[in-house]
C-alpha cells in the first residue's frame, strides 16, 4: 500500500493528458472518468481497460462498451450472401460426387471424391451454423434446383448435370474432372469477390473459412488437373 | 484386445514397460474406453471437468472489454426453428449488421508470454497483463484493446511484441476496422509496445508486412545485446502493392520477388524500437541445388490413404533455440531444421515430410536440443479432430531426434488419447517443456481436448502422465474454445482458454512423477519466457534435484536399493542445519561410486547416474564453501 499516493498521482497526470481526446471532450464524461480513476487509485489494484494510440501516441482509458463496439467490423451483407451462396455451391459438389460412385472405375477418382465429400459436408454444416447463429436464412443447398434458382460461379446447370450423369467410365472421369475444376474455380472467384468487397471478409470466422476454401480448393484443382492429364495419356 | 492389455500393464508399471518395450515404430495409444474425459457435461462456465495428476488452482474469466456482454461464450445457441413455419424473408444486404452478434474469434484468447512476476495473454482483440507472483492467485492488471488477431505476444525487457494479421487491424488500435481496400490506416504486421508500466502499455512501433504476422519469434543477436531480431511468419493473403510497396501475391514463376515463400526478418534496435525494419526475407524453402524458390512440399496428398498436406509457401511458427544455434520451422507442408547462428540469414539444414500431417504448425525442442516435436494442426483448430473415428496419427505430435549431423529422424507420434465430441474443436496445439531434470516432459494445449502432459524421454514411446479436460462449451453446437496454449512457468501450468479466460494448474505427484521431480522443476524460477524462444535450463546442485534423479533411477530399477538409501540419507544429512565437511565428504564418496555405476549402464540410466553424481558433488562443494 506504500505506493498509493504515487498511483493517484500517475492517474491524475494521465487524466490531464487525456483531456485533449475527443472521447473525453465533454465535461460530463471527463467527470465520470475522473471518478473511475479515483476508484482505481483507491483500490490500487483494480484492473484498467486501456486503448493504445498509433506508435508514439499515448494510451487512453476506455469503457467496456467502447472496447467491444464491433458494429463496424462484424459481418456485412456480402458476408451473408457469400455464406448462403457457398452452401448451394458446396451442395452441388456433393451431388457431383454422388454421381461418381456408380459411374467411375478409378480408385483414385473415388478417393479424391471422398476427400471432397468429407471437407465440403463439414463446411456446409459450419456455414449453416454460422448463419443460424446470426438469425439469417439458412439454405438447405437444394435451392438451385427450384425454378429461377440462382447458380453461383462455376456451378453446373441442370442440363450439364444430366450430361454428366449420362456418361460412364473414362468419359465420365474426364467430364467430371473438367466440371469439378470449373466448379472449384468458381469457389475461388467467390472468395476473390468477397475479399474485394469493402468491409467484407473481416469477421474472423469468415476470414478463416474463406482463406481455407482458397487454399484447399487451389490444391484440389492442381491435383485434378494432374489426374486429367494422366487420362489423356 | 492386445494393445489394451499392454496399455494396462504400462499404467501399472510404466517405468518397466518403457524400458522393456523397445520399438522403432510408434504404435498409437488406444483410447481408454472408460477415460473420465469422455462424456463430460457441456457448459460455458459450468462444464463438467476431469483431471488426473493435475489440479486446477485458479481460474480468471475474461475481463471486461474482451467479450460480448450479450453472449460471453462467443456464439449464441441457435434458436430452434419450427420447421412448419414459412422461411424468413432474405436479409437486406444493405442493412447494417446486427451488433448483438459478436463473432466468435473476435475475442479469442491466444498465446502467452511471461516476465518476472507477470504474465501476458494475447487475444484477437488486444492483450491482457496479469500479476502472477502467486500462481494460485493471479490478478488482472490491464486490458489493452488493440484488435487484429491473432495477438500472439512475446516480451523482451520493457518491450512487448504482438502479431497482427487481419484486414481489420488499424495502426491506431481502433476497433472500427478499415473499410477501404487500400488504406494507410490498416495495420498488418508486428506491433511493439512499451510495457514499463504494465498498467498502461503504450504502442511505440508497428512494422508493416505483406502477409501480416500470424505468429512471430524473438531471436537475440548472438553478438550484440542491443539488437533483437524478430522472425515474422505470415500465413494470410498478401496485400496489394498499392497499400504496401513491394508486396506481391503472385506465384514464383510469375514474380520472382513474390511475398510468398519467405519469412520476414525484422531488426529491432532496442534503444530505438521505432527504427525497427525488415532486413531480410530469406527464401528458406528454396531448392538447394536449382535455387527454385518453391523447393519443398507442393501441396496435396502422398498417395493412397494419406493425409492432404498444405503447400510449403509459409511458416506457421518458428521456435528458436539460440544456445544451440538452431531453429525448428513448422512451415505448412514441412518441418524445417535451420541453422540460425547468423539470425539474419537462417540456413536450412534439413526438412521433414510426413504423410499423416495436414499442416505443420509449431515446434518444441527438448532441453538438450537433441529432439524436436512438431505439431499438426489438422482442421485448423476450429474443427473436431479428436473424435473416436479420427486417426491417432493425424492431428498429432510427431517426435524427431536431431542426429549429430543435424538432421531430423522421425521417432514417434503422440496424440491426446481421450476421444472428444463433435462439439469440441480439438487438435494438437501449443505447449512447452516441463523442466523436470533427467526427463523430457511436455505440457500441451489441445483446444477443447484440454491440457495433456506427456513424457517423451523415449522418443519412440511417449506416455501421457497428467491431464485436465472440460466438457464442450455447448451441448449442441461447436462453439470454438478450449486451450490455445498451455505453458509451464515458475511452478505452475498456465492455460489460455480461448472462450473462458485463464486457468492455472499445479502438478500432483503420482506414479509417473514424484514430488521431488515437481519441486526440482519449480527451482527453475521466474524469468523472461517466450515459449518460441527456448532457453536452456540448468538445474542448481540442490538436494531435491538429486532426489528427482533418484526417483527416476528407482523407477527404472537402475540403482540398487541400498545405494539409493545411502544417497538419500546423505542428502538429508547435508540439508541439516550445521552440516559441514563430514557430510560433504560422504556425498563426494557416494558421487565417486555413482560415477562407477554410470559406466556399467547405458542410455538414459547412465545419463541420470552421471547427472546425480554431478549434482551431489555440487551439493558437497556448496557445503564446503
Amino acid at each position: 500500500m506504500y505506493n498509493l499516493p504515487l498511483v493517484a498521482f500517475v492517474s491524475f497526470a494521465s487524466l490531464a493528458s487525456l483531456a485533449s481526446f475527443a472521447s473525453f471532450a465533454s465535461p460530463a464524461s471527463r467527470a465520470s472518468v475522473g471518478v473511475n480513476l479515483v476508484t482505481v487509485a483507491a483500490l490500487a489494484q483494480a484492473p484498467v481497460l486501456v486503448q493504445p494510440g498509433a506508435p508514439g501516441e499515448p494510451s487512453k482509458v476506455v469503457t467496456p462498451d467502447q472496447a467491444t463496439d464491433l458494429s463496424q467490423v462484424q459481418y456485412t451483407g456480402a458476408d451473408i450472401k457469400f455464406m448462403q451462396g457457398m452452401i448451394g455451391h458446396h451442395a452441388q459438389a456433393l451431388e457431383m460426387v454422388a454421381l461418381l460412385r456408380t459411374r467411375t472405375q478409378s480408385a483414385d477418382m473415388k478417393k479424391m471424391a471422398e476427400r471432397i465429400r468429407i471437407s465440403q459436408e463439414d463446411e456446409i454444416k459450419m456455414m449453416q451454423g454460422w448463419l443460424a447463429r446470426r438469425g439469417q436464412q439458412v439454405p438447405t443447398g437444394k435451392e438451385h434446383h427450384m425454378h429461377g434458382g440462382m447458380l453461383m460461379p462455376g456451378m453446373l446447370t441442370d442440363d450439364e448435370m444430366k450430361r454428366l450423369a449420362d456418361e460412364k467410365g473414362k468419359a465420365f472421369d474426364k467430364l467430371f474432372l473438367e466440371s469439378m475444376i470449373r466448379h472449384h474455380q468458381g469457389a475461388l472467384a467467390m472468395v476473390k469477390d468477397l475479399f474485394a468487397t469493402p468491409g467484407a471478409g473481416q469477421d474472423s470466422d469468415i476470414f478463416a473459412f474463406a482463406s481455407d476454401v482458397e487454399a484447399d480448393q487451389s490444391a484440389e484443382i492442381a491435383r485434378m488437373a494432374a489426374m486429367r492429364e494422366e487420362l489423356e495419356r | 484386445m492386445k494393445p489394451v492389455v499392454v496399455r494396462m500393464l504400462c499404467a501399472a508399471a510404466w517405468a518397466v514397460c518403457v524400458v522393456a518395450t523397445v520399438r522403432t515404430q510408434q504404435i498409437p495409444a488406444v483410447p481408454a474406453k472408460n477415460d473420465p474425459r469422455v462424456g463430460l457435461k457441456a457448459g460455458y462456465m459450468d462444464a463438467g471437468e476431469a483431471a488426473k495428476n493435475l489440479q486446477k488452482v485458479a481460474t480468471l474469466p475474461k475481463p471486461e472489454g474482451f467479450y460480448d456482454k450479450e453472449n460471453p461464450a462467443g456464439a449464441p445457441t441457435p434458436p430452434e426453428r419450427d420447421p412448419n413455419l414459412p422461411p424468413p424473408p432474405p436479409p437486406d444486404p444493405n442493412a447494417p449488421p446486427d451488433p448483438r452478434f459478436a463473432n466468435m474469434l473476435g475475442f479469442a484468447n491466444s498465446d502467452l508470454a511471461f516476465t518476472g512476476t507477470h504474465a501476458v495473454m494475447g487475444n484477437f482483440h488486444g492483450f491482457n497483463t496479469y500479476d502472477v507472483e502467486n500462481g494460485q492467485r493471479p490478478k488482472l492488471l490491464a486490458s489493452v484493446v488493440c484488435p487484429g488477431g491473432q495477438g500472439d505476444v512475446s516480451v523482451h525487457g520493457n518491450l512487448l511484441f504482438m502479431s497482427v494479421e487481419q484486414t481489420r487491424g488499424r495502426i491506431d488500435c481502433g476497433v472500427q476496422g478499415v473499410q477501404d481496400k487500400v488504406s494507410a490506416e490498416r495495420f498488418r504486421g508486428v506491433r511493439i509496445f512499451d510495457i514499463s508500466d504494465l498498467n498502461k502499455p503504450r504502442q511505440v512501433a508497428a512494422i508493416q508486412t505483406c502477409r501480416g504476422s500470424h505468429t512471430h519469434t524473438l531471436v537475440p543477436d548472438p553478438k550484440d545485446p542491443g539488437t533483437l531480431y524478430v522472425y515474422g511468419s505470415g500465413t494470410s493473403s498478401v496485400r496489394s502493392a498499392e497499400e504496401l510497396a513491394g508486396c506481391s501475391g503472385l506465384k514464383p514463376d510469375e514474380d520472382p520477388n513474390t511475398s510468398l515463400f519467405s519469412i520476414d526478418v525484422i531488426k529491432v534496435p532496442l534503444a530505438h524500437p521505432d527504427q525497427a525494419a525488415i532486413v531480410n526475407r530469406p527464401r528458406i524453402f528454396a531448392d538447394l541445388t536449382s535455387g527454385k524458390i518453391a523447393g519443398l512440399w507442393s501441396g496435396g496428398d502422398h498417395g493412397n490413404g494419406t493425409q492432404k498436406t498444405s503447400e510449403t509457401n509459409q511458416c506457421h511458427d518458428i521456435t528458436v533455440y539460440p544456445e544451440v544455434g538452431l531453429a525448428a520451422g513448422a512451415c505448412s507442408g514441412n518441418g524445417l531444421l535451420l541453422d540460425i547462428s547468423d539470425p539474419v540469414h537462417p540456413k536450412r539444414l534439413d526438412f521433414a515430410t510426413d504423410k499423416n500431417f495436414a499442416y505443420w504448425h509449431s515446434a518444441t525442442f527438448n532441453n538438450d536440443g537433441t529432439k524436436v516435436i512438431f505439431t499438426d494442426e489438422w482442421g485448423g483448430g476450429t474443427r473436431p479432430r479428436c473424435r473416436a473415428t479420427d486417426p491417432p496419427t493425424w492431428g498429432a505430435d510427431a517426435i524427431f531426434d536431431i542426429t549429430p549431423d543435424r538432421k531430423l529422424a522421425f521417432k514417434g507420434y503422440f496424440k491426446m488419447p481421450a476421444p472428444q465430441s463433435e462439439q469440441e474443436n480439438c487438435v494438437a496445439h501449443n505447449g512447452s517443456l516441463v523442466p523436470v531434470p533427467g526427463r523430457d516432459i511436455m505440457v500441451q494445449a489441445w483446444y477443447q481436448g484440454g491440457v495433456s502432459v506427456f513424457d517423451f524421454t523415449d522418443s519412440t514411446r511417449p506416455v501421457e502422465i497428467a491431464y485436465f479436460d472440460r466438457g464442450p462449451i455447448d451441448a449442441k453446437n461447436l462453439v470454438t474454445g478450449g486451450y490455445w496454449s498451455a505453458y509451464y512457468y515458475n511452478g505452475y501450468i498456465y492455460g489460455s482458454e480461448i472462450a473462458r479466460g485463464i486457468d492455472v494448474f499445479k502438478l500432483v505427484p503420482s506414479e509417473y512423477l514424484s514430488q521431488s521431480e515437481i519441486d526440482a522443476a519449480a527451482l527453475v524460477g521466474p524469468g523472461e519466457v517466450n515459449i518460441q524462444e527456448q532457453q536452456r535450463v540448468n538445474w542448481p546442485a540442490a538436494s531435491v534435484v538429486a532426489k528427482a534423479y533418484l526417483d527416476q533411477l528407482n523407477r527404472t530399477r537402475a540403482l540398487s536399493a541400498d545405494r539409493a538409501r545411502a544417497v538419500r540419507a546423505a542428502l538429508d544429512r547435508a540439508d541439516d542445519a550445521g552440516a559441514g565437511a563430514a557430510a560433504a565428504g560422504e556425498l563426494e564418496a557416494l558421487a565417486a561410486q555413482l560415477e562407477r555405476d554410470a559406466r556399467t549402464k547405458s542410455g538414459v540410466d547412465a545419463k541420470r547416474l552421471q547427472a546425480l553424481a554431478t549434482t551431489i558433488k555440487g551439493r558437497a562443494t556448496k557445503l564446503r564453501s
